[in-house]
C-alpha cells in the first residue's frame, strides 16, 4: 500500500475553488437550459402575435353594416315591362330626401349617397324583378352601407381626428348618428363575403370565386399528382432495378423537392401556357402546374408509407402463389393507404397556400364571375389574399384578414383530415 | 363530332372489352377459374387493353395532327391580306375564328372572311372528328376480335397485362426527369434569347438594375439596365437576417425539444411548430408588410432612426420566422441520430448536460445541423410572397438593413406579372433571373447532400 499524501487527491473535487467551480457549471447549466426554453418561448409568441394581427383585424370582416331605406318604388321610374332596367340611383336620392328633408344642395346629395353601397342598387333591382307588383308602393329595404360608413360603424375612424384627415365628413357623421338613434343601421353577419366574387368596393368584395378557383385547382391537382405520384413511388420502392438511372431518378426527385415554387410557376408559363397554348389565368394550368411541384412530395411520402408495411406481408402473399403486382395491389398498397392519403392531403394543403407560381400564369387578374369549371378564368384564395393586401382602401384590409381565417380554416381542416386519418386507420406493426 | 364523347365512347369500348374478357375467361374455364392460367381480371384487362391503347393512341394523334393540319388549311384558304399578318394577329384571327364556329363570341371585329373562316373550322373540325373516331373505333374492334378470340385456359395473360402496367409505372417515376428537364429547358431556352440582348457579362457584373422599357426613346434610361449585382445582394442581405433569426431559435427550440422538455411539452411544441411551418407565405407577406414594418417605422422614427417602410429588415424578420420551424425539425432530425450511448458517456465521465450538449452531442450532429442550414438558407432564397409584399421594387445597391431593397425573386414576379411580351429582353430577363435562382437553390441543396455524406460520422 502507497503511502497516503498530505492533500489527498480528493481535495480537487471538496475544495473551495472545487465548489466554486461546480456552482459556475450549475449556473452555465440553467442558464443553457433557460435559453433554450426562451427561444421555444419566442417562437411561440411569434405565433401568437401573427395569429392575434390576424384575427384582430379581420374579425370585424365577417360582419357587414347595413341601412334601411323607405323606398317608394315609383311607377314614373321604373318601367314594368323590364324591371331591371329602372332608375334605381332616383329611387334612393328620393328616400335619402325624404330622411333627411334638411340636404337640398348637390354637394349634400352627394354626400347622402355616398352612405349607400352600390349593392343598393342591384338589390333594389333583384327585389322589383322577383315581384313586379311592388311597383307603385312603398318598401322598406336593408341594403349595404358604403365602405367609409362601414369602417366608421366597426371603429375604425376615429371621430375626433381633424375633419379634412377623416374619411367621413362632420355633416355625414351628424346624419349617420341620427339614423342609428333612429334604428336603421345595423350590423349583421355578412353573407355577401362568402357568395360573391372580387369587387372593386370592400363592402360588396367576396371571397366565393377565389374559393371555387382553389377547389377547381385542387381538383386538377389531386387528379393528376395523387395517381402518378403513388405510380412512381410503387415503381422506385418495389420494381425498379437497382441501376444508376434509377438512382438518378431518385437524387432528381430530392432535388424537384427543393426547387422553389416561383421557377414552378416559370415552367408553368412556358410550357402550359407558350407551348401548349392552354388558357391563361385558368385553374387547368394552376392546377397542373401545383401538380409538378407536389409530385415530390406525393412521392416521398408514399415511399415512406410503403416502407412502413413489413416485407412478412408481400412474402406471405408470395407464399400463396401472389405475383409481385398482385401483392402491391392487394396487400401492399391497401396497408399503406392511410398513410399515403396523409401524405396526399398534406401535399394539397401545401397547394393550396402556394401563390408564387399562379402569379407566373396569370391567376391573378381582377375576376368578378365564379369559375364553374377548370377552364374559366379564375384566381385562387391565397392570389386574392395578395391582391387585396395591395388595395389602398381601407376596407379591404378586414377583408384580407378575413379571407385569411378561411384559408387558414381551410388549412387546419385538411390537416385535422389528415391527423384522424393517420390515428384511426394506421396499422402499428 | 364532340370530343368529349367521343372519348368516352372509346373509354366505353374498352370498359366492354373488359367486361367480354373476363366473362369469357370464365366460361371457358367451365366455371372453374383455378383451371385458367390467369385470373380472369388479367383476361379482362388483356382484351381492354388491346382494344382500348392503340384506339386512344389514334385518337389523340387524330387531334393533334387534325389541328395543325386544319390550320394550314384554313390559313390557305384566307384572304392574302390576312394571310400576310404578323404572327399574333394570324394567331388571334384564328383563335377568334374558332371560338366563333363553337358557338362563342369574338374578340375582334367580325369580317366576312371572318365568318367564313369560322365556316371552315367548323366543317373541318367535324370532318376531322368523324375520321379520327371511326378510325379509333375501328381499330379497337380489330384489337377486340383478335384478342377476345384467343382466350382459352392456357392463354398467359398476366405477363403482358403486368408488363403494360410496369411500362406505366416507369413512365410515372420519369414524369420527374421531365419535370426537371422541362425546368431547365424552359429557364434555359428563354436566358439564351436574352444572353443574345444583353451580355452575359453586363448581366453577371453590372451593378445597375432598372428593366423599364422606354416610353419615349430620349427617355433617361432608356435602354434598360440588367446588372444582377444589387439583386444578389438584395438578396443576400434579407437572408443573413432571416437566419440570424430563424438560426439560433430554431436550432435551440430544437435542442430543448430534443433534450430538456417533457413527453407533455413536446407534445404542445412539435405541433405548435408545425402551424408555423404550415401557414402560407402570402399570410406571413401580409403580417411582414401590415403589421411589422408600420411597427418597425414607428419604432424607428421614436429613436430617430429613418427606416424604410419597405425594410429589408422587416421582410427578413418575418421570412426567418417563416423558417424556424425548417431549421428546427431539421436539426431535431441530426440530434436524434446521435446515439444514446455517446450521452452516456459523456454523463457518465460527470458532464452536465449543457456540457454533454455544446461539447458532444451538437459536434456530433453537426453535419446534420450544417445541411439543414444550408436548406433553410436555400428555401429563404427562392421564397418569393413575403418579399413581394413587403420588401422594395426598387434596386438599391446597400448595406443598409433599414433601407428598402429588392430580391432576385420580387424581380421575377414584377417582370412577369402584367404584360408579357417575349421579344424584350425585360421579360425575358425573368427567364434569367430565374435560371440564375435554380443553380442557386440547386447549389446549396447538392453542397448539403455531400455534407452529409461525406462528414457524417457512422455510429453502431
Amino acid at each position: 500500500m502507497t503511502e497516503m499524501t498530505a492533500s489527498p487527491p480528493a481535495a480537487i473535487h471538496s475544495g473551495k475553488a472545487a465548489q466554486a467551480r461546480l456552482r459556475r457549471r450549475y449556473r452555465a447549466e440553467r442558464r443553457f437550459r433557460w435559453i433554450c426554453m426562451a427561444t421555444l418561448g419566442i417562437a411561440a409568441v411569434f405565433l401568437v402575435i401573427l395569429m392575434g394581427s390576424i384575427v384582430s383585424r379581420g374579425w370585424t370582416g365577417f360582419l357587414a353594416t347595413q341601412m334601411k331605406l323607405t323606398v317608394t318604388l315609383d311607377a314614373s321610374q321604373i318601367d314594368p315591362e323590364n324591371p331591371a332596367q329602372g332608375n334605381y340611383r332616383m329611387l334612393v336620392v328620393a328616400a335619402l330626401q325624404n330622411e333627411f328633408p334638411e340636404a337640398t344642395s348637390r354637394s349634400d346629395m352627394r354626400a347622402l349617397l355616398g352612405m349607400v353601397s352600390n349593392g343598393a342598387y342591384v338589390e333594389l333591382t333583384n327585389l322589383v324583378a322577383d315581384d313586379p307588383s311592388l311597383i307603385g308602393s312603398t318598401v322598406d329595404i336593408w341594403v349595404p352601407a358604403a365602405s367609409d360608413l362601414d369602417m366608421l360603424n366597426k371603429g375604425y375612424i376615429d371621430r375626433d381626428s381633424a375633419e379634412d384627415l377623416r374619411r367621413v365628413d362632420d355633416q355625414t357623421l351628424a346624419w349617420v348618428d341620427q339614423m342609428k338613434a333612429d334604428g336603421s343601421i345595423r350590423t349583421v353577419f355578412n353573407w355577401t363575403f362568402f357568395t360573391t366574387g372580387d369587387s372593386r368596393e370592400p363592402e360588396l368584395a367576396g371571397i366565393a370565386g377565389a374559393a371555387l378557383g382553389s377547389f377547381w385547382m385542387l381538383l386538377v391537382t389531386f387528379l393528376v399528382s395523387f395517381p402518378t405520384g403513388v405510380a412512381a413511388a410503387v415503381y422506385l420502392e418495389e420494381f425498379a432495378p437497382k441501376k444508376r438511372w434509377v438512382d438518378i431518378i431518385e437524387v432528381n426527385i430530392n432535388n424537384l423537392a427543393a426547387v422553389p415554387s416561383i421557377v414552378f410557376g416559370l415552367l408553368g408559363l412556358a410550357v402550359f401556357l407558350n407551348l401548349m397554348h392552354l388558357p391563361r389565368s385558368a385553374p387547368l394550368v394552376g392546377g397542373l402546374t401545383l401538380a409538378l411541384m407536389t409530385l415530390p412530395t406525393i412521392i416521398i411520402t408514399t415511399r415512406a408509407a410503403l416502407k412502413g408495411v413489413p416485407p412478412s406481408i408481400r412474402e406471405a402473399a408470395y407464399g400463396i402463389g401472389a405475383s409481385p403486382v398482385q401483392a402491391i395491389a392487394h396487400h401492399v398498397l391497401p396497408l399503406a393507404l392511410p398513410r399515403l392519403l396523409t401524405g396526399a392531403i398534406i401535399g394539397m394543403a401545401q397547394a393550396l397556400g402556394e401563390t408564387a407560381p399562379l402569379l407566373m400564369i396569370g391567376m391573378v387578374a381582377f375576376i368578378v364571375d365564379l369559375p364553374g369549371g377548370p377552364l374559366d378564368a379564375a384566381t385562387a384564395l391565397p392570389v386574392q389574399i395578395f391582391l387585396w393586401a395591395d388595395s389602398p382602401e381601407r376596407g379591404f384590409v378586414e377583408k384580407t384578414s378575413a379571407a385569411i381565417m378561411v384559408l387558414l380554416g381551410f388549412l387546419v381542416f385538411m390537416n385535422g383530415i389528415a391527423v384522424f386519418l393517420r390515428q384511426r386507420f394506421e396499422v402499428r406493426w | 363530332m364532340n370530343l368529349t364523347i367521343a372519348t368516352f365512347v372509346l373509354l366505353g369500348l374498352a370498359a366492354t372489352g373488359y367486361i367480354m374478357g373476363r366473362r369469357r375467361a370464365v366460361s371457358v374455364s367451365g366455371g372453374n377459374t383455378a383451371r385458367l392460367h390467369s385470373k380472369p381480371v388479367y383476361h379482362g384487362w388483356y382484351v381492354a387493353l388491346a382494344c382500348g391503347l392503340p384506339a386512344i393512341a389514334l385518337w389523340i394523334a387524330a387531334i393533334a395532327i387534325g389541328d395543325t393540319m386544319i390550320d394550314s388549311a384554313v390559313i390557305a384558304s384566307l384572304p392574302q391580306d390576312i394571310q400576310q399578318a404578323s404572327g399574333p394577329v394570324l394567331r388571334r384571327f384564328l383563335a377568334d375564328a374558332h371560338t366563333l364556329s363553337q358557338g362563342g363570341t369574338a374578340t375582334i371585329a367580325v369580317t366576312p372572311a371572318l365568318e367564313q373562316a369560322a365556316v371552315d373550322y367548323g366543317r373541318l373540325d367535324a370532318l376531322r372528328g368523324w375520321i379520327g373516331f371511326v378510325g379509333a373505333f375501328a381499330l379497337g374492334l380489330v384489337g377486340f376480335g383478335f384478342t377476345f378470340r384467343r382466350i382459352n385456359i392456357t392463354l398467359r395473360t398476366r405477363q403482358p397485362v403486368e408488363r403494360v402496367l410496369m411500362i406505366v409505372l416507369l413512365i410515372a417515376a420519369a414524369i420527374s426527369i421531365l419535370t426537371t428537364v422541362g425546368i431547365v429547358f424552359s429557364v434555359l431556352f428563354e436566358s439564351l434569347r436574352f444572353f443574345q440582348k444583353v451580355p452575359l457579362f453586363e448581366f453577371l457584373f453590372g451593378t445597375q438594375w432598372s428593366p423599364q422599357i422606354a416610353l419615349r426613346t430620349d427617355q433617361v434610361g432608356s435602354s434598360g439596365a440588367f446588372g444582377i449585382l444589387p439583386l444578389l445582394a438584395g438578396t443576400a442581405m434579407v437572408t443573413v437576417i432571416a437566419m440570424l433569426v430563424a438560426a439560433p431559435v430554431g436550432l435551440l427550440s430544437a435542442v430543448f425539444l430534443a433534450e430538456y422538455a417533457r413527453p407533455r411539452t413536446r407534445a404542445v411544441a412539435k405541433p405548435m411548430l408545425e402551424i408555423l411551418a404550415g401557414i402560407p407565405t402570402v399570410v406571413y407577406g401580409f403580417f411582414a408588410a401590415l403589421v411589422v414594418a408600420p411597427w418597425l417605422r414607428d419604432a424607428g422614427a421614436t429613436i430617430g432612426l429613418d427606416v424604410a417602410s419597405e425594410s429589408a429588415l422587416a421582410a427578413g424578420f418575418v421570412m426567418g420566422i417563416m423558417i424556424i420551424p425548417f431549421v428546427s425539425s431539421l436539426t431535431d432530425d441530426a440530434l436524434a441520430a446521435v446515439p444514446r450511448s455517446l450521452r452516456d458517456a459523456s454523463y457518465g465521465l460527470g458532464a452536465t448536460q449543457q456540457e454533454t450538449i455544446t461539447r458532444i452531442i451538437l459536434p456530433s450532429a453537426l453535419p446534420g445541423i450544417v445541411a439543414g442550414l444550408l436548406l433553410a438558407v436555400s428555401r429563404a432564397i427562392g421564397e418569393t410572397m413575403i418579399v413581394v409584399m413587403a420588401a422594395g421594387l426598387a434596386a438599391n445597391l446597400t448595406a443598409n438593413p433599414l433601407e428598402a431593397v429588392t430580391t432576385v425573386t420580387v424581380q421575377i414576379v414584377t417582370l412577369l406579372v402584367g404584360d408579357q411580351e417575349f421579344d424584350s429582353a425585360k421579360t425575358l430577363a425573368a427567364f434569367a433571373l430565374g435560371l440564375v435562382l435554380f443553380i442557386i437553390t440547386l447549389g446549396l441543396n447538392v453542397i448539403a447532400l455531400r455534407v452529409v455524406q461525406k462528414y457524417r460520422e457512422k455510429y453502431d
